[in-house]
C-alpha cells in the first residue's frame, strides 16, 4: 500500500545509491530523527533518561563499533569493556589535564587515544585468527582493566581509586557532573549517536568496508584477490575501537559520572555488548541499535515485570535475566542467525507485496 | 641455601599445582573440541553447575526452592535430609548426563553445519542460561563443599623439606589430591579414547563427521557421550575447585583461565591441556612472586592471557596443536 518502490524515480545515480531508497523509508527515517531531536528532550523525566534513554544510546555506538569489527571484519572480540575503559580514563585524563577544552572535543579525542590502543591490541589479528583470537582480545579486557586499577597516574592519585567527571558544559548547558539535567545529557549523547550511526552506515558501503566484508567472508581469497588484509584488520580495529572509545568516554562523563573501573567496564560488559549484536544483527547498523534497545530494555522491563508486578525478590530477577538471555541468545542463533534485523528485512519483504501478496 | 631461591621453589610448587586445577578445566574444553569442533565457552559453568548441583544434592536442597517461594508464598528450602558424599555424586553425574543429551537435542541438533563461530557464540548463551538456571535451582550463595577429601597443609612434605632445607613447604593436601586424580583422569580418557569401541568412534568422529557417518558411527550419540564426558571432567574440576574455595559464581570466571591454557597447549591436545596448565601455573605465580611487587600486584588477573596471547604470535597453533592448514 504505502511501501513501495513503484511511482519513486530514480533520476540520477546518486539517488540510486542513497540509503533509504524507498520513499517510505526515508521518511520514516525523518520522522525518527524529528522525534528523537524535538519531541524527546521536552518529555524527558531522569527516571526514562536515566534507566532507558541514555544507556540506550551510549550502548548503540558501542555496538555499532563491536558490529564493524566482528559483523563486518569477522574478528570476534571479547574485549570491549577494556575499550570503553580506555575510553573512559582517557576522557578523564585529558578533562582534567585541560580544563578548557570543549567536552566534545575531549570525548572526540578520547576515541582517537582508544583507536590506537585498539590497533595496538588489533595487531595480532594478523598471525591469530578465530577463537584464538576471541581468546586473546581477552588479554587486552584484563590487561587494561587492571592497569587502569594498579597504575595510580590514571585516576589522579585519588584515595578511592574512582574516577568522577567534573561539571564541563556545552553552549553554556552542563552536560557533565551533578548539575546536568535528563536532557541535557540525552541531547549529547543523541548527537553523537546520529553523527556516528551515519558515519557508520557510509564507512560500512564504501571501498573499506567492502574491504572488511571480503576479509570477513574468507581472508586468504580477499588478499588474493587485491585485499590488504593488514590495512582491513587494523582500520576495522581502529574504527570500532574509537566507536567503543567514543561510548565508554558518554558512559562514564555523561552517564555514570563517577566510575570504579572493574566493575562498569569488566568481562560481563564485554559479553553484554556481543549479545547485543547476536541478538540485533551481525553486519548490520539497524541491528546494533535493535540489539542495544533489547537488551537495554530487557531488565528495565523484567525488573518491573517481576519485582514492581509479581513482588518477586530482585535477586530471583536477576537470575531469571540471566536464564532469558542465555535462552534467548541460543533461540536467535538456531532461529535466526542473523538477529532482529533479519526479521526486520523479511517483515519489508512481506510489507511491499502487502495487502496482495503472490 | 638462601631463602629466596626456597621460596621461589615453594611458589613453583605451589602453582604447579594450580596448574593441575587449570587443566582439568580444559581437559573439558579439549575434549568437545576434538570431538564436534565446537569451542565450548560453557565448560567453566559445567563445572559450577555440577559443583551446585552436587552441594544441592548432599545437603538435601530443594530445587527451585527460591522460585516456588517467591511464587506460592511457601517457606521450603531443605528436605532435612543429608545424602553421603558417592551417592550424590552419582546422582549429579546423572544430572550431567541429562543435561547432555537435552543440549545435544535442543541445540547442537539444530547447529549441524554451522560456522565454528554460530556455535561457540550458541555455547555463551548456554553458559549464561545454565548461570541463570544453576542459581534459580539452587539459590546464589557462597556454599562450602566437603566430599571427604583432604584438606590442609601436608605435615610430611612439611617435616620433610624442613629436614633438608631447614624451611617447611606449605603444600596443601588437596592440590596433591588434585594432581593425582587428574594423572588417573588423563590415563583413563587416553585409555578409553585408545582401547575401546566408543572411544575410537569418538576419534573417528573427530577426524571427519561425514567419514564417520558413512561408516556407520551415530554423530547425536557420540555428541552426547562427548558431552557426558565433559560433564564428568567439569564435575570434577567442581569438586576440586569447589572444595578449594567454596562453590560460587567466581568458579565460572576461574574457569576462563582454562581458555588461554588452552592456547598455549593447542585445541587439540590432551597432554598440551596439561603441560599449558603446568607453564600458566607457575608462569603466573613467579610472575606475580618476582615482578608483581614493582607493579602494584594482582597481575594474576591478565597475565596468563598475555602470554597466552604473546606465545600465539610466534606459534599460531598452540604447543602441541595440528598445524592450522588453510585453503581457498
Amino acid at each position: 500500500m504505502f511501501y513501495r518502490e513503484a511511482g519513486d524515480f530514480k533520476t540520477s545515480y546518486q539517488d540510486d545509491a542513497q540509503t533509504f531508497p524507498i520513499k517510505f523509508d526515508r521518511y520514516r527515517y525523518y520522522a525518527v530523527i524529528a522525534v528523537g531531536l524535538l519531541v524527546i528532550p521536552f518529555a524527558i523525566n531522569d527516571y526514562w533518561a536515566n534507566a532507558v534513554l541514555v544507556p540506550f544510546l551510549i550502548w548503540a555506538i558501542a555496538a555499532i563499533g563491536l558490529n564493524i569489527l566482528t559483523g563486518y571484519c569477522g574478528q570476534v572480540s571479547l574485549g570491549t569493556g577494556g575499550f570503553m575503559a580506555v575510553g573512559a580514563y582517557a576522557c578523564y585524563k585529558l578533562m582534567t589535564a585541560f580544563p578548557e577544552l570543549n567536552i566534545v572535543f575531549v570525548v572526540i579525542l578520547a576515541g582517537f587515544v582508544t583507536a590506537g590502543v585498539g590497533v595496538l591490541f588489533g595487531l595480532p589479528s594478523l598471525r591469530i585468527k578465530g577463537f584464538y583470537l576471541a581468546v586473546a582480545t581477552l588479554a587486552a579486557q584484563f590487561f587494561l582493566v587492571w592497569l587502569f586499577n594498579r597504575v595510580p597516574w590514571f585516576y589522579n592519585y585519588s584515595a578511592s581509586g574512582q574516577i568522577s567527571a567534573p561539571e564541563r558544559t556545552v553552549f553554556g548547558v552542563p552536560v557533565t557532573g551533578p548539575e546536568t539535567s535528563a536532557w541535557a545529557q540525552y541531547m549529547i549523547c543523541l548527537l553523537f549517536v546520529v553523527v556516528l550511526a551515519w558515519a557508520a552506515r557510509n564507512l560500512t558501503r564504501g571501498t573499506i568496508g567492502r574491504s572488511w566484508m571480503a576479509i570477513r567472508d574468507m581472508d586468504i581469497a580477499a588478499e588474493i584477490i587485491g585485499v590488504n588484509p593488514l590495512r582491513a584488520k587494523l582500520s576495522a580495529f581502529a574504527v570500532s575501537s574509537f566507536f567503543v572509545g567514543i561510548a565508554g568516554a558518554l558512559f562514564f562523563a555523561v552517564y555514570l559520572g563517577a566510575v570504579e573501573v572493574g566493575e562498569a567496564f569488566g568481562i560481563q560488559k564485554s559479553f553484554l555488548a556481543l549479545f547485543m549484536i547476536i541478538i540485533g544483527g551481525l553486519g548490520s547498523i539497524f541491528g546494533s541499535f535493535a540489539g542495544a534497545a533489547f537488551m537495554v530494555l530487557l531488565p528495565v522491563l523484567l525488573k518491573n515485570v517481576l519485582v514492581g508486578g509479581l513482588g518477586w525478590p530482585t535477586d530471583l530477577a536477576a537470575h531469571l535475566e540471566l536464564l532469558i538471555v542465555g535462552g534467548l541468545i541460543v533461540f536467535f542463533l538456531i532461529a535466526e542467525p542473523h538477529g532482529l534485523a533479519a526479521l526486520w528485512r523479511t517483515v519489508k519483504e512481506k510489507l511491499r507485496l502487502w495487502p496482495f501478496p503472490h | 641455601m638462601p631463602d629466596q631461591l626456597l621460596f621461589a621453589m615453594e611458589v613453583t610448587l605451589n602453582g604447579l599445582m594450580t596448574g593441575v586445577l587449570y587443566s582439568l578445566v580444559a581437559l573439558g574444553f579439549v575434549l568437545i573440541f576434538k570431538a564436534s569442533g565446537i569451542f565450548n565457552y560453557s565448560q567453566g559453568v559445567l563445572a559450577l553447575f555440577a559443583a551446585l548441583t552436587l552441594v544441592g544434592f548432599q545437603e538435601g536442597q530443594v530445587p527451585f526452592a527460591h522460585l516456588i517461594n517467591a511464587i506460592f508464598g511457601t517457606e521450603i528450602h531443605h528436605f532435612g535430609w543429608h545424602l553421603p558424599a558417592i551417592l550424590a555424586i552419582l546422582l549429579t553425574l546423572a544430572v550431567m548426563v541429562l543435561l547432555a543429551i537435552l543440549v545435544e537435542k535442543y541445540i547442537l541438533q539444530h547447529l549441524v553445519n554451522q560456522e565454528p563461530i554460530i556455535l561457540f557464540m550458541a555455547t555463551i548463551g548456554l553458559a549464561y542460561f545454565l548461570e541463570g538456571f544453576g542459581d534459580i535451582m539452587w539459590g546464589a550463595d557462597i556454599k562450602t563443599l566437603d566430599v571427604g577429601l583432604p584438606q590442609g597443609i601436608s605435615e610430611t612434605i612439611d617435616e620433610t623439606t624442613y629436614e633438608w632445607f631447614g624451611y617447611g613447604f606449605f603444600i596443601d593436601r588437596l592440590d596433591i589430591v588434585a594432581t593425582v586424580i587428574a594423572a588417573i583422569l588423563v590415563i583413563s580418557l587416553t585409555l578409553f579414547s585408545q582401547y575401546t569401541k566408543h572411544g575410537r568412534a569418538l576419534r573417528a568422529v573427530a577426524d571427519d563427521h561425514q567419514a564417520a557417518l558413512s561408516v556407520g558411527i551415530s554423530l547425536r550419540f557420540i555428541w552426547v557421550l562427548v558431552w557426558s564426558i565433559a560433564g564428568f571432567v567439569a564435575l570434577v574440576a567442581g569438586i576440586m575447585w569447589g572444595t578449594k574455595s567454596g562453590v560460587q559464581f567466581s568458579l565460572s570466571l576461574i574457569a576462563l583461565k582454562a581458555l588461554p591454557v588452552l592456547m598455549l597447549g593447542g585445541f587439540t591436545s590432551i597432554p598440551g591441556a596439561i603441560v599449558g596448565g603446568l607453564i600458566i601455573g607457575v608462569g603466573e605465580k613467579l610472575f606475580e612472586f618476582l615482578i608483581g611487587p614493582m607493579v602494584g600486584g594482582a597481575t594474576e588477573n591478565w597475565f596468563a592471557y598475555v602470554l597466552a596471547l604473546v606465545f600465539l604470535v610466534f606459534r599460531p597453533q598452540g604447543l602441541f596443536g595440528e598445524k592450522i592448514i588453510e585453503r581457498v
